[in-house]
């Protein structure tokens, strides 16, 4: 698909090309998971690499997440640079050791002498009743823990160039993708899950969150879906005279506290949404974040808008009660706006 | 070993039940999600794991079942669940999300909860089996002679929980049987590219447990080689493994293109039905006639289609009910909203 000079893709696509060019430039780049091979991936992460690279570089696993995500950490000890999908990070629970333990440590623990090249990639959110094992984003369960970076992108372009970038990156890095930015023909179709990229491999940091859309009145934090639900607030809250500034955090570790820092300054607000659990969230880092460093600069307190201490409902008015929305964030801004 | 005539009826009858709900799913499911699938839409969202073609499985182990015997199910729950004899309207009303449902419609389909038929089963592979172990331990210290079974897929027995929970039943001798469906796949992978061994019997020697491999999806074999298990079980003499070969008719998923297998794949399997193989046998040796089998058949429809009109016409929870239920008592202080 292309529009003018541009070409389009999904988010699956621009994943699944960025490993395929990793692919080419490095024979040490291999990819583990279940349901990576001919199937492509769930969420189809992995499409077509099967196809190209054959069932040594793009191997099926059984559903052994401690066995294979293990196998990748000492694979990468020994100069490989495994891609390996969990393949819903609700999942985290049976390989948790070998995340928490072992991938996010060795490097400290052995004073810098092991580096652990590898990718995780896990696909997170819900909003399609998937219920409460499958639908959690966790993101701050693994920004929480030293030694990870941990991102997640939020349009085909960033899906593209981060994952080069977690590739080369010699640090073991979780790469959350979300399942509605994905482009999938099983979802619901999102404007957000196609966008243009470029062919040629580029790169795009793994610690600079990135301002979508400027504005003077309000600044709005989210990342993934929420990113999305921020920029349609901002339209409507534009129509209202509202301009809201809206930040793609993209990373949550390392956490760019700069660009949050610069965007309260200006607008002396802050509003900050999430798709995980409110207690202990993105949403408290980052507001303690800016209440250390910038409380004096604030109008007003920092409004928070996250997922309710429950777990993810299965029921669709329950899961829309609990889970943001565009329109929960444009009355949460305008709240704020009022104070 | 001759097989009583009640529970032969009783397996064909759960059978067809089993069949008739799952079909009835398939099209259910599509309501909304047509002409473009989208799996958040319809009456009935969310992913769906359907298990036309395992009757066989379900009928065959839980005939030996009590309603004090536990049974732990996976992310494929309907046919042990109502071989188990949970609630079949409360069940399908949690399946459409309803306040009737078994748990208000927080869980759905993979999270159904029947505490009083002791059934119960989860979205996380093979996270069932130690809790079958936990219920057959408690039924151990609390003097009872209750016994417990999990069910799991054979994709599942690569998982680590089955491998620990397998010694520990084995290692304090509990009443609990672990069986394994192999309908071939996991989602895409077969078991041949999953399991370094052909059939999951062989491991059971590594545990010092009984293990069989049951061929073909054969009901009466499956009874049998269950029937043993579970007695041995509930005689004290400890857990056993019982793999069964069986078949799943449709995709991993309602929506999988199922593109790693073959299209004849299904209708030579169809071909061979286990329910129509039942029929043929219990026919051909006159234990029942034509009008008994077409009884059971009525009765079985008709509680499916009672079941699916009480999920239909029962009502959606309040938006607010999403923040009851995580503790109990209810916190009075606790900040639950946004
Ligand atoms: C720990 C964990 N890993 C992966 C999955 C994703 N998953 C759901 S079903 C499934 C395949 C299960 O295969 P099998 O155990 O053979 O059961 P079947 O689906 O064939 O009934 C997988 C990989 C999961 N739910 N939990």
């Amino acid at each position: 698909m292309s529009i003018g000079t541009k070409r389009m893709l999904t988010g699956n696509k621009a994943m699944a090309e960025a490993i395929r060019q990793e692919m080419e430039r490095d024979p040490n780049v291999f990819v583990m998971g279940e349901d990576v091979g001919v199937y492509g991936g769930i969420f189809g992460s992995t499409e077509g690499l099967f196809e190209r690279f054959g069932p040594e570089r793009v191997r099926d696993t059984p559903i052994s997440e401690t066995g294979f995500i293990g196998a990748a950490i000492g694979a990468a000890a020994e100069g490989m640079r495994p891609v390996v999908e969990l393949m819903f990070v609700d999942f985290f629970g049976v390989c948790m050791d070998q995340i928490y333990n072992h991938m996010a440590k060795i490097h400290y623990m052995s004073g810098g002498s092991v580096k652990l090249p590898m990718v995780l990639m896990t696909a997170v959110g819900g909003g399609y009743n998937d219920a409460a094992q499958h639908s959690q984003t966790l993101y701050a369960t693994f920004a929480h823990v030293p030694g990870l970076k941990v991102v997640a992108p939020s349009t085909p372009y960033d899906l593209k160039g981060m994952m080069i970038s977690a590739i080369r990156d010699d640090n073991p890095v979780l790469f959350m993708f979300h399942k509605a930015l994905q482009g999938l023909g099983w979802m619901d179709p999102l404007d957000a899950a196609i966008g243009p990229v470029p062919e040629e491999p580029y790169t795009v940091p793994l610690d600079k969150a990135k301002v979508v859309r400027e504005g003077s009145d309000v600044t709005i934090v989210g990342i993934q879906m929420m990113t999305h639900a921020a920029l349609a607030a901002a339209e409507r809250l534009a129509t209202d005279g509202v301009e809201a500034e809206v930040i793609d955090l993209r990373s949550l570790a390392p956490l760019d506290k700069t660009t949050i820092l610069e965007s309260v300054r200006k607008t002396h607000r802050l509003l900050v949404v999430d798709e995980d659990y409110l207690s202990y969230g993105m949403t408290a880092e980052v507001a303690a974040v800016v209440a250390e460093e910038a409380l004096y600069d604030l109008d007003a307190p920092i409004r928070r808008l996250a997922v309710p201490d429950v777990p993810i409902p299965y029921s669709r008015p329950l899961e829309q009660f609990v889970l943001p929305n565009a329109g929960k964030v444009y009355e949460a801004a305008k709240q704020l706006v009022a104070r | 070993m001759a097989i009583p005539v009640e529970k032969l009826k009783w397996m064909y009858e759960t059978m067809v039940k089993i069949r008739i709900y799952e079909e009835t799913m398939v099209s259910v499911y599509a309501e909304g999600k047509t002409p473009v699938f989208n799996i958040g839409a319809g009456p009935v969202p969310g992913e769906m794991h359907l298990a036309a073609g395992q009757e066989p499985v379900a009928a065959g182990v839980c005939a030996h079942l009590r309603p004090d015997d536990t049974v732990t199910a996976p992310h494929r729950p309907h046919h042990h669940a109502i071989a188990k004899g949970v609630d079949l309207r409360r069940m399908t009303a949690e399946i459409f999300g309803k306040e009737t449902g078994l748990g208000k419609g927080k869980g759905g389909h993979m999270h159904l909860f029947d505490p009083a038929v002791k059934f119960s089963c989860g979205g996380i592979i093979a996270a069932g089996v130690p809790h079958a172990v936990g219920a057959a331990l408690a039924a151990k210290m609390q003097g009872k002679d209750a016994v417990a079974v999990a069910f799991i897929g054979e994709g599942a027995a690569n998982a680590g929980a089955f491998h620990e929970a397998l010694n520990l039943a084995a290692l304090w001798k509990l009443p609990v049987v672990v069986v394994i469906e192999d309908n071939r796949y996991g989602i895409s992978v077969p078991k041949e590219a999953s399991t370094a061994v052909a059939s999951n019997a062989d491991r059971g020697s590594a545990y010092g447990i009984p293990a069989v491999f049951v061929k073909d999806n054969d009901v009466l074999a499956t009874y049998e080689a269950a029937g043993e298990a579970v007695a041995r079980a509930r005689r004290g003499e400890g857990p056993s493994l019982v793999e069964i070969e069986t078949y799943r008719y449709l995709g991993h998923f309602q929506g999988d293109p199922e593109v790693y297998r073959d299209k004849g794949e299904v209708p030579a399997l169809r071909d061979r039905d286990p329910i129509l193989r039942l029929r043929q046998h219990l026919l051909q040796q006159g234990l029942v006639s034509e009008a008994d089998l077409a009884d059971l058949e009525a009765r079985a429809r008709a509680a499916v289609e009672d079941a699916y009109q009480f999920a239909r016409e029962s009502a959606y929870p309040r938006p607010e009910a999403a923040l009851e239920d995580l503790f109990e008592p209810a916190p009075a202080d606790v900040q639950l909203a946004q």
